[in-house]
């Protein structure tokens, strides 16, 4: 059954912003579709918020939508597009539930828009639980019926409490539709169920909360199937979490292939697995089914289906080079499986299951330190924002390096040193789920607990306890051996310790190690990741280090460039750095070299196998990056590697590669240690007359609070090298420093706390911009929306600045190309600014890829990712100018009548979070990052721009109803405008009392509203979190004033905020962001909003700029 | 299994963790194929010395019924997934009465095995039957080697370190080619495995290595199945007054088994139909007139796509077979039986996975080279079962008591209708 010709032109939803449970493994998904539907000819036409993601790639579709994913705005597309097909199973839980929505609203119907992949009643079975429940028991295998576990639907809180006492505590909440799990979790008692239910209910798009009999401690397993139009099925991947159930499989430890099943039960999981697909009617694509299996009898109960590619498909994809996405999307459009060729065999077809001789772990990375008052136990509800993945030749192996792929420092096991905590409490310990467990178990079973002690305690199966325990009886004869030999080395090695970790058991550093392994000339292998356990021959480079014998990498004659990836996904480094590494792979790779890519990150496109010429699937660590290196110019010339567009990862490695022999393309090491060393920074300004905030750097509390007197409050204050904000606060008496100062940081000589002087009231500028040596090349000047103080990665900002003048753009013109010589640098670089009345500071000075390049790439149409790679080889802003990868004259800060607007805003993860009594955390912004992820807005005013940016981020902007103002004292008089004009277009306004009493003064009805604090009132009158609760509020304004990040807010405005999240209203916490909202408001009231394509925008920008296309 | 069984087996005090290392208390052990190329190891299993023809098996599930098929006589298997022995041994999963594998080659047994069945250590039943293994080697340089160069002979020695002598010990022993070792794994003595209630057929299954599954399977569709000894006589089957024959799967080379082939030939020209599985199916193609020819690597896993000819469909299948049917594709072929024809190719590289044959329009034997009866691997094609219950139930000449099984073509729903099940 060959490709469909009665097919045209097919719509393909993304995902939108990176949010938890929904991060770029859609990215991954969506740009696997768009490519192979563009390969076999029809018209694609793409629906994406995220700016940051690949797929947004102009050239990845024919029509590219850069528009908030709400049926409104892809009803808006269809209309101009008329697409033939919609394929929503590619963009998560997002794109389905457009795609439901359409269907109901009948505009597929009214287009004539066919859904493809899974059709809408093959979505509804596989989300709606019920539903999904009944086809399951309906299903038979080998006369044994398949279950469910045992449950009741609810669709109130005292039907919860009920159900919950039939089926006996603790039971699972489950609410329907929701991402990632959002509101779900175990409850053990009738209070617990009466709070989560009216969370889960709240959180379903339907009002509806599954309630279910605990399976807590059961082991789980994912299968990932995929059906064609003929009804072929194949299991593509078995995934096994060593967490056991109870813990979401996207914050659980996970294995591929399973381990722990004999033939019999996986056979079993596997008959069940195609039975519901076909029962649940996925016409074609890809499925992933979970199953938890009792591991006292093999009882087996079907978890859920997901009737889409999913976050475990991108890792089931990464683990066994089978591309699901690609796939999936071929069989959409009517090929078979047989039809389709195995990329990397090239012989053999698509229609097989693949087998692995290697094992591949997966671990998530969390953000807990980024939220001080949230509690870290895992639950049913996933709270990691990203994850890391590692190949090795045993479980051991696989575990060590995906361990050190975190790039956490707690993350590997330690593996020596005192241990002070008794065998019994570790064992306690490591009973409750939470990041950092292994590591619990380690130190528990090194302190003398048992393998049956430690499977009563957590029901990680004693298979993998015992890897751990195997893992301690290879450090401890590492560490016990009389002489550090080669055979001594290699035992710990086969295990997965890394350097440092055999360098801490034998007291020396991990250096050491490395040089003296080097010396005996211990190297990994790389073998190959092939689909087929090695039955036929490889034809795609994709390699993981191993120790073992045989090396598999082939020798090269064309010159080779590294490109190091940003590893696992965290706030404050994401796809925007995957994205630019993508981009520096596809540049090179046109220019002529053989790119090489390492990264360790299974959700990116830059770990696809056809991404890089090469691919290595490797932790982004010194030692296994030098490895890379090593068998890299064994096999062939290299020309350099590229540390500067993964972000801070890779350019943290800059110098000790260097210092290695490594040569690095682009600014130099010793140029980026400039830009971070704030002293030398600090001269380099000063020579250049660049005034930046006064500053000081403390190696102790008393320095910090000597530094602060002298340079006066608020200050700024944070570690040095950091990332995200990590850490940073802002404090405004000498006590709170003092208490910054011994808990946050450990300051010292060595590790000084930066203090700088915070400008109060400033407007923060961010600029991307190229340098060459000799020529600048401005990307663009972001003017962020939120003043200085919100971390610029959370501040929405617009592109061009909206109320900059040219005298500024040409200060800024001026100061960025003086630090770019000054620092000395070849590529990006990303410099923060504030303005202060006249005055231009420098905040900082990044000279690498920033978070900021995919959203400017963007909107200018200039692609300066791929620029700067080309630029680290030599090849002069000129030549790209000429070339036209950039623009032939001026550069993307210059921005005459008809320019789009583009408007940036961050999305927040806060209703993820909990406190430990359960509360939501505080949503208050600051200068430590916490967005995950971004939208972005294009249009041709800033009003209609920033409403589709808040569109695309929370749901829309309320044209009408009632708004909430409270501002602080130095807020209320800049806040009346803004507040009567949403008073004069029909919006009620309700205040605190301080606020309304000022509001009235200046003639805007405003109703006074209690504060929580203060109660309900004697005859029951609401507070304003009632109100806001009881969905009589519209949109929330409240300006918090002199708050630290650090974990005591103020207790109004924290409730008043939580209370928005939870409705999910929008929430603004400045007067700038209020003024910019009520532009929007006044935008979306004027009428219909025109919805465009980057080819659209960018036909106008060639003509205007001479960019190519 | 009884509710008082712990849930979490002892840990085992004959297996250790440390591998390939000196500080391990397991011997040193050296496999040595016959091109001359060594893998150092470390003893796995029994210790000593075995001989055998170097296979490698990419099945990432199922040691248990790999190492007890008894298909795999006469061979050294490589494991292709790294770790073995995760879920130990237990009762049920047999495939035959003993182990076959001449010896056993993995990279990281599992120290200690973990699963509600399990009784023992996968360790301790190689100890148990003698099986001498090799741990701790580099598996995919073996498996890359063996498919480059094809299978070949091969020792394991935890006896003779000196790769010389071992090469020279290796060449000295037996090829497969030629082989003739059904009549080494046949049963002694005819048994019946008893049809589930209600019973409505007797199949003769001729064991030339039969595994326990294929007459379970059997059963289960109401078969009374008859198992008789390789090297059994038309008479006798004709004693038993079957429904149906089967020959099944099983060791050694086809080409070497001509009593089999007259014994099938005699079964067609009674036309009592026929079904027949693996080395049953060499013996099908033989019986019709084909050749057989020795692959270069084989196929042994459980990933395999087989193509059935007719209706297109895919199932992935189970294979464990070094040799094939050399038949043409793609066209039917008069035989002394009537109309043969190929009926699944294997989509990797087009090798010969069924025949079947025709009187006219109707089915009367068929044959497949994969396994169907799976155990390990997927159940697929355990519909070819009901197939062979169908072809008996059209052959018969007189109405049933039992409502009668769908006529083959209607039943075989892939060929008439382009459905599976």
């Amino acid at each position: 059954m060959p490709r469909r010709d009665d097919i045209r032109s097919v719509l393909v939803i993304g995902s939108g912003a990176i949010v938890i449970g929904q991060a770029c493994e859609f990215d991954y998904s969506g740009t696997q579709a768009c490519r192979v539907l563009k390969e076999e000819g029809y018209r694609v036409v793409l629906v994406n918020s995220n700016p940051a993601t690949i797929m947004t790639d102009p050239e990845m579709a024919d029509a590219t939508y850069i528009e908030p994913i709400t049926p409104e705005f892809v009803t808006r597309v269809i209309e101009k597009e008329r697409p033939d097909a919609l394929l929503a199973t590619m963009g998560g839980q997002t794109a389905l539930n457009t795609a439901v929505a359409l269907a109901e609203s009948g505009a597929l119907e009214r287009y004539g828009v066919e859904l493809i992949g899974a059709g809408i009643e093959a979505i509804r079975r596989g989300e709606d639980r019920e539903a999904f429940k009944e086809i399951v028991t309906s299903i038979s295998v080998d006369g044994i019926p398949a279950e469910v576990a045992r449950s009741v639907i609810c669709h109130s809180v005292d039907e919860v409490v009920a159900a919950a006492e039939t089926l006996g505590y603790p039971v699972v909440l489950r609410p329907s539709y929701t991402l990632g799990g959002v509101g779900s979790g175990f409850v053990h008692d009738e209070a617990e169920a009466r709070r989560l239910a009216a969370i889960g209910l709240d959180a379903s798009p339907v009002t509806e909360v599954l309630v279910e009999e605990s399976i807590l401690g059961w082991k789980e397993f994912e299968l990932e199937v995929m059906r064609d139009g003929k009804d072929n099925v194949v299991i593509v991947c078995s995934i096994e979490n060593v967490d056991p159930m109870g813990v979401h499989t996207g914050d659980s430890i996970t294995v591929a292939p399973a381990l722990t099943l004999t033939d019999r039960e996986y056979q079993r999981l596997r008959d069940i697995a195609i039975a519901v697909i076909r029962a649940v009617g996925v016409e074609t694509g890809g499925c992933n089914i979970q199953f938890a299996v009792n591991p006292d009898n093999g009882r087996i109960i079907v978890i859920e289906m997901n009737p889409r590619v999913s976050r475990s498909s991108a890792l089931a994809s990464k683990a066994t080079g089978f591309p699901i996405a690609k796939i999936a999307t071929l069989v959409a459009v009517g090929y078979t499986l047989d039809e389709i060729r195995n990329d990397i065999t090239r012989e053999t077809p698509a229609s097989f299951e693949p087998t692995l001789d290697y094992i591949v772990v997966k671990v998530p990375r969390f953000a807990f330190e980024k939220f001080p008052t949230a509690e870290d136990t895992l639950t049913t509800h996933m709270q990691s924002v990203g994850e890391a993945m590692a190949i090795g030749r045993n479980f051991t192996e696989a575990l060590g390096k995906a361990l050190r792929s975190l790039e956490d420092p707690r993350a590997p096991l330690v593996l020596t040193g005192e241990i002070t905590a008794s065998k019994e409490d570790l064992v306690r310990a490591a009973a409750r789920p939470h990041d950092g467990r292994l590591g619990v178990v380690v130190t528990a079973l090194r302190a003398g607990a048992t393998i049956e002690e430690l499977y009563a305690a957590t029901k990680i199966d004693p298979w993998f306890l015992d890897q751990l325990a195997l893992i301690v009886e290879v450090a401890g004869a590492v560490a016990e051996a009389p002489q550090l030999t080669a055979d001594v080395i290699r035992h710990g090695k086969r295990h997965g310790l890394s350097d440092d970790q055999i360098g801490a058991l034998r007291g020396v550093s991990g250096d050491e190690i490395r040089l003296l392994r080097w010396e005996m000339e211990i190297h990994p292998v790389f073998k190959t990741v092939d689909t087929c356990a090695a039955e036929f021959a490889a034809r795609t480079p994709y390699h993981y280090s191993t120790y073992d014998e045989e090396s598999e990498v082939e020798p090269r004659t064309k010159e080779a460039i590294l490109i190091l990836g940003s590893g696992p996904n965290r706030i404050g480094q994401g796809i925007e750095f995957d994205y630019s590494c993508v981009h520096a792979a596809m540049a090179l790779s046109e220019a002529g070299y053989e790119t090489v890519m390492v990264n360790c990150n299974p959700e990116t496109v830059s770990t696809d196998y056809d991404t890089s010429d090469r691919l290595y699937f490797e932790p982004l660590t010194l030692e296994d990056v030098l490895e890379v290196h090593r068998v890299e110019s064994l096999a062939g010339p290299i020309a350099g590697t590229i540390v500067q567009l993964g972000g801070q990862t890779p350019l943290k490695l800059a110098q000790p590669l260097k210092d290695a022999g490594v040569e690095i393309i682009g600014t130099p090491p010793e140029a980026i240690h400039l830009a971070e060393e704030r002293g030398a920074f600090g001269r380099l300004l000063r020579e250049a007359g660049l005034p930046a905030p006064r500053y000081g750097m403390a190696a102790s509390p008393e320095q910090a609070g000597e530094i602060a007197e002298q340079i006066g409050f608020p200050v700024l204050v944070r570690p040095s090298y950091v990332l995200g904000g990590r850490g940073m606060a802002i404090v405004a008496d000498a006590q709170t420093l003092t208490d910054y100062v011994t808990t946050v940081t450990r300051a010292s000589a060595d590790d000084p706390v930066m203090i700088d002087k915070f400008l109060d009231d400033a407007i923060e500028l961010d600029v991307d911009a190229l340098f060459d040596g000799a020529d600048l090349y401005l990307g663009g000047i972001m003017e962020h929306i939120e003043e200085a103080g919100v971390h610029s990665g959370d501040s929405a900002c617009s592109l061009p600045p909206m109320t900059l003048g040219q005298e500024v753009v040409d200060a800024v013109r001026r100061a960025t190309r003086a630090i770019a010589d000054g620092v000395g640098v070849r590529g990006l670089i990303n410099i923060q600014y504030a303005l202060v009345g006249d005055i231009l500071y420098v905040l900082e000075a990044n000279p690498r890829a920033s978070r900021t390049v995919p959203f400017v790439s963007k909107a200018t149409g200039a692609q300066l990712a791929k620029a700067a790679a080309l630029l680290m080889t030599g090849r002069p802003i000129a030549t790209l100018r000429a070339e036209g990868r950039l623009r032939a004259e001026g550069d993307g800060a210059v921005a005459p009548e008809g320019t789009p607007i583009a408007v940036k805003e961050a999305v927040m993860p806060f209703s993820r979070f909990h406190t430990s009594e359960g509360k939501n955390v505080d949503t208050l912004l600051g200068p430590e990052m916490k967005s995950t992820g971004e939208v972005m807005g294009l249009a041709p005013t800033f009003g209609v721009a920033f409403a589709k940016s808040q569109t695309g981020s929370y749901g829309s902007l309320p044209t009408e109803g009632t708004a909430f103002i409270s501002a602080a004292n130095a807020d209320k008089r800049n806040t009346i405008l803004p507040v009567q004009m949403l008073s004069e277009m029909g919006f009620t306004i309700v205040a605190t009392a301080g606020t309304a009493r000022i509001l009235r003064r200046n003639g805007i009805k405003a109703i006074a509203a209690r504060k929580f604090t203060q109660c309900p009132g004697r005859d029951g009158e609401p507070t304003i979190v009632d109100m806001i609760l009881a969905g009589q509020i519209d949109l929330v304004f409240n300006t918090p004033r002199g708050n630290s990040s650090s974990g005591d807010p103020r207790r109004d405005g924290y409730e008043i905020r939580t209370a928005a999240v939870l409705r999910d209203i929008p929430y603004i916490t400045t007067v700038q962001g209020l003024i910019a909202t009520v532009q929007g408001i006044t935008a979306l009231r004027q009428g219909e909003i025109e919805v465009a394509s980057l080819q659209e925008w960018a036909g106008a920008t060639a003509e205007r700029f001479g960019v190519a296309r | 299994m009884t509710p008082d069984q712990p849930t979490i087996a002892e840990h085992d005090p004959t297996t250790t963790h440390s591998l390939a290392t000196s500080s391990d208390h397991r011997r040193p052990a050296l496999l040595v194929l016959e091109d001359g190329r060594a893998f150092s190891g470390v003893s796995f299993g029994a210790t000593g010395e075995t001989t055998g023809e170097a296979v490698f098996a990419t099945g990432m599930s199922g040691y248990q019924e790999t190492l007890t098929d008894p298909s795999y006589q006469g061979q050294i298997v490589v494991a292709t997934a790294p770790h073995i022995g995760n879920t130990g041994w237990n009762d049920e999963d047999d495939e035959s009465r003993r182990i076959w594998v001449a010896g056993y080659v993995v990279r990281d047994p599992s120290p200690r095995p973990s699963n509600w069945r399990s009784r023992r250590s996968l360790d301790a039943e190689l100890v148990a039957q003698g099986i001498v293994g090799i741990a701790g080697i580099d598996t995919r340089a073996l498996t890359r080697h063996l498919r480059e160069l094809g299978a070949m002979r091969s020792i394991i020695s935890t006896d003779d370190l000196d790769v010389a002598s071992l090469t020279e010990k290796v060449r000295r022993s037996p090829t497969m080619t030629g082989a003739y070792l059904a009549g080494e794994v046949t049963t002694a003595k005819p048994y019946v495995v008893p049809a589930a209630e209600p019973r409505q057929f007797t199949v003769v299954a001729v064991d030339l290595g039969l595994k326990a599954m294929t007459p379970t399977l059997m059963s289960q569709r109401h078969i009374d199945v008859h198992v008789v000894p390789a090297g059994a006589t038309i008479e006798q089957i004709e004693q038993i007054a079957p429904d149906g024959v089967f020959f099944s799967n099983g060791p050694g080379d086809p080409a070497a088994d001509d009593a089999s082939v007259e014994l099938l030939r005699q079964v067609l020209a009674r036309r009592i139909p026929f079904f027949g599985i693996c080395y049953g199916n060499q013996i099908f193609g033989r019986a019709l007139g084909f050749g057989t020819y020795k692959l270069r690597y084989g196929h042994r896993g459980v990933n395999q796509p087989v193509q059935e000819v007719a209706g297109g469909t895919v199932e992935i299948t189970a294979h464990n077979h070094g040799f094939a049917v050399d038949a043409p594709l793609g066209r039917d072929l008069e035989t002394d039986f009537g109309t043969a024809r190929v009926s699944h190719i294997c989509l990797n590289d087009d090798v010969v996975e069924g025949l079947e044959l025709r009187d006219g329009d109707r089915l009367v034997a068929f044959s497949v080279q994969y396994h169907p009866e799976a155990a390990a691997g997927p159940h697929d094609a355990a519909h070819l079962f009901d197939r062979f219950t169908a072809l008996m139930a059209a052959a018969r000449p007189r109405p049933q008591t039992t409502p009668p099984a769908e006529p083959p073509d209607e039943a075989d729903g892939i060929a008439s209708t382009g459905e599976v099940r």
